[in-house]
């Protein structure tokens, strides 16, 4: 069972908008409110319209499960691999080993009020994106079992 | 002055929206109307700055749980029957 035409022609223009204003959301979560739980959420919403406007084969053939799981995995494991890694480098778990190194994410934030530069606060962004990450994949889950279960209940 | 409108407008919405969950019927637009509900309840959270939590309200609340509820009536009686 899947849903109109007009239901059907939204959902993939609107999906499109809706991811872009989540990874915009995750990318600035060290600078305006927001950040990686928030954006995943916003992009699992982007997923979510997808999986109700089509029927679950159609879903299947967008969208895999295993897929799915892979990343909510990756995401955790990158969040614990970005906190290791300062063990490695022989400082504590979880420190900040990025800022104001003048590498990825190392530039120091300029003085005044919040002047919005992207390239700062070291592995904060990278925290932000892990966590967007895993929150998509594990939300966007959860409706597709949802939408599983039904399409058994209406065959019965 | 203008600030005070919007607040009363918005708490005046959720009034209306929660009451119009109560009422419907029809229960997908029963969902529809919770949905507003946590849309209007997430622009009340950016009146009184909170943006933080009125981003994640609107995504979690207005989107993933009017999704599910949709997904759920889809699998059983659009209509409310008298008991």
């Amino acid at each position: 069972m899947r849903m109109s035409k007009i239901v059907r022609f939204s959902a993939d223009m609107l999906f499109g908008a809706i991811l872009i204003f989540g990874f915009y959301i995750i990318m600035h979560g060290h600078l305006t409110p927001g950040g990686g739980f928030q954006g995943g959420a916003v992009v699992a919403t982007g997923a979510a319209l997808v999986i109700v406007a089509y029927s679950y084969e159609e879903v299947l053939g967008m969208i895999k499960k295993a897929g799915l799981m892979l990343q909510e995995s990756a995401g955790l494991v990158m969040f614990a691999g970005v906190a290791l890694i300062a063990i490695g480098l022989g400082t504590t778990f979880f420190f900040n080993f990025l800022a104001n190194s003048g590498s990825l994410f190392g530039m120091s934030v300029p003085y005044g009020p919040n002047s919005g530069e992207l390239n700062t606060a070291g592995v904060l962004p990278l925290m932000n994106i892990a966590v967007g990450i895993e929150v998509w994949g594990g939300l966007a889950i959860v409706i597709l079992y949802m939408l599983s279960g039904i399409s058994k209940a209406e065959e019965v | 002055m203008i600030e005070t409108i919007i607040h009363v407008l918005v708490i005046a919405g959720l009034v209306v929206s929660a009451i119009l969950v109560f009422y419907f019927r029809d229960l997908l637009a029963a969902a529809l109307a919770s949905g507003l509900f946590s849309f209007l309840i997430s622009l009340e959270f950016y009146i009184l700055q909170a943006p933080d939590v009125a981003v994640s309200q609107a995504g979690i609340g207005a989107g993933l749980t009017t999704a599910i509820f949709i997904l759920a009536i889809r699998s059983t009686k659009r209509y409310e029957e008298d008991v």
